[in-house]
């Protein structure tokens, strides 16, 4: 973006809106809105306590464990779907219905079956981020070129070999780009899941906000989830920019 | 008329001297369309054979039964007198659309195929070296494939299917992707890598021009199904200029003769 001949950064957009927040908060027209300057004050603060710290380490240890099992469990799946006509006959259909249902209202069923802990916040990370991961992950397997298959077989390739060395780097670029959409479906999940089970990590926190009110607090933990989103995400779209010469160059 | 004509049936079959790969009685159907019906035929060791057809005639499901690629309804292929069905290191493919690693330097792709035999590194980079040199694409070891025109992405293709050392190597129509000047500059190369390289060709086309320019045999095939129409062995001296070839005698007549027995396929 430019203006007046000068180049001003995205985050431009941003600080009007921090601006008009501060105004509108100073005005003190609803209680639920305290000026944006005390929010900030509140999140430094916010930060310096125990709860906080101790709330933010179980919250990145369930999202993380999530993740990490949706990965490992979607990539592969997914790269089954795209290579098995069978595989993706038994199971697109549930894979396409979990990807748009509302997985908010399982999160209950969840709590049945793992308690209510950290398991079920881990669950509820792995069934928001999954799905995408597994249809991202067959779209870029079913792109890849016949022939490059054909290549790798007509020069010997073990079943290893076409795996490791070929579908899952023609597919990296996808794989990518789900694994980046699981993220942000991921951190829905983790509050999604803390605030339903409210006795866990940031769940807790925001209970304990907005039942006392603590309107300040409450918009301080806010942005720091959604300041923790756009982080992650922007880090996996550096490493999707280091493939993206290759996406187009497939035949 | 010194174009020779081997046979004209489909059904005789007259045994070359010496042929490292044998086709015998290969029929294949996709649904209710035969592409290809009885094929029996001989390619002679250290020759360029050429495949030469109207599309639908099955040209390209042929070497791909011959290179492994594909399962034949019925027959067999044998190389060096070994029934393969499987590709195998004695063949290497040289394809259409490159399919190259879109993700890897030229240097490994060439040394792919050499990779996938389990080739030390050291080793394997240096014979890739040795014959992107011989493609004329030295000092591009280390380039992607997005940084290279559609002429030099095919050189690496057979870089690669040259690296790898098979006595028989299968190309589908590969310059039908390159630009018309890059293409008789492959042919050219072809041409010369022929006489030094000592490896025995199959290679697909459609092209007529193309066909007589660089083979010593031309097996002419007919559409739907896919069934031998004729052999032809052109009479040409490929030993002096290239460029002379295309003003040739021998040359024009023979691309003439094919044209009017193909001709009838034409819509």
């Amino acid at each position: 973006m430019t203006m007046l001949g000068h180049r001003v950064p995205m985050m431009a957009s941003l600080l009007v809106w921090c601006v008009v927040w501060e105004i509108v908060g100073r005005l003190d027209l609803i209680f639920l809105l305290p000026p944006f300057s005390a929010v900030l004050a509140a999140a430094v603060d916010l930060v310096q306590t125990a709860s906080w710290q101790s709330a933010t380490i179980t919250t990145l240890r369930a999202f993380f464990f999530g993740m990490a099992l949706a990965i490992v469990a979607g990539i592969p799946l997914g790269i089954l779907m795209g290579r098995s006509k069978i595989a993706d006959d038994l199971l697109g259909m549930w894979v396409n219905i979990f990807s748009s249902a509302p997985l908010s209202a399982i999160v209950p069923v969840l709590m049945i079956l793992f308690g209510f802990g950290e398991k079920t916040i881990v669950a509820a990370v792995f069934l928001f981020a999954i799905w995408i991961i597994v249809l991202d992950t067959r779209a870029g397997v079913r792109h890849i070129s016949p022939s490059l298959i054909e290549m790798a077989l007509s020069y010997g390739a073990s079943r290893t070999a076409l795996y490791t060395k070929i579908i899952l780097w023609a597919a990296l670029p996808e794989i990518l780009a789900g694994i980046r959409l699981g993220l942000i479906r991921g951190v829905k999940g983790v509050v999604i899941g803390q605030l339903l089970v409210a006795i866990v990590g940031y769940g807790a926190l925001f209970e304990t906000f907005s039942r006392n009110f603590l309107m300040a607090e409450f918009w301080a933990l806010t942005i720091i989830l959604f300041g923790f989103a756009l982080v992650v995400a922007e880090l996996i779209e550096r490493a999707e920019a280091k493939v993206e010469y290759y996406a187009g160059a497939r035949q | 008329m010194r174009a020779s004509v081997v046979r004209n049936g489909p059904t005789s079959v007259i045994e070359p001297i010496d042929s490292i790969v044998k086709v015998r009685g290969i029929s294949k159907a996709y649904g209710n369309v035969e592409a290809l019906r009885g094929i029996d035929l001989d390619f002679p060791r250290g020759k360029l054979t050429s495949l030469l057809g109207p599309s639908g005639c099955g040209k390209t499901t042929l070497l791909k039964i011959i290179a492994g690629l594909i399962d034949a309804d019925a027959g067999t292929v044998a190389v060096e007198g070994k029934t393969v069905t499987r590709p195998g290191p004695e063949r290497a493919f040289v394809f259409q659309d490159f399919a190259l690693m879109p993700w890897a330097t030229v240097i490994r792709n060439v040394a792919f195929g050499l990779e996938l035999r389990g080739t030390r590194k050291a080793e394997r980079e240096d014979i890739a070296r040795h014959y992107i040199a011989e493609v004329g694409l030295a000092s591009f070891e280390d380039k992607y494939p997005h940084e290279l025109s559609g002429g030099m992405r095919q050189r690496v293709g057979l870089a690669r299917a040259l690296s790898v050392k098979a006595d028989v190597l299968l190309l589908d129509e590969p310059f039908s992707a390159v630009d018309e000047q890059n293409r008789r500059k492959f042919q050219e190369d072809l041409i010369r890598l022929r006489t030094n390289q000592n490896k025995t060709f199959i290679f697909v086309t459609h092209s007529i021009e193309e066909a007589v320019y660089i083979s010593d045999r031309i097996v002419l095939l007919s559409p739907r199904p896919g069934r031998i129409s004729q052999i032809i062995e052109p009479d040409i001296d490929r030993s002096g200029d290239p460029e002379r070839i295309h003003r040739d005698k021998h040359y024009l007549d023979t691309v003439d003769e094919i044209w009017r027995g193909l001709k009838r396929y034409v819509e």
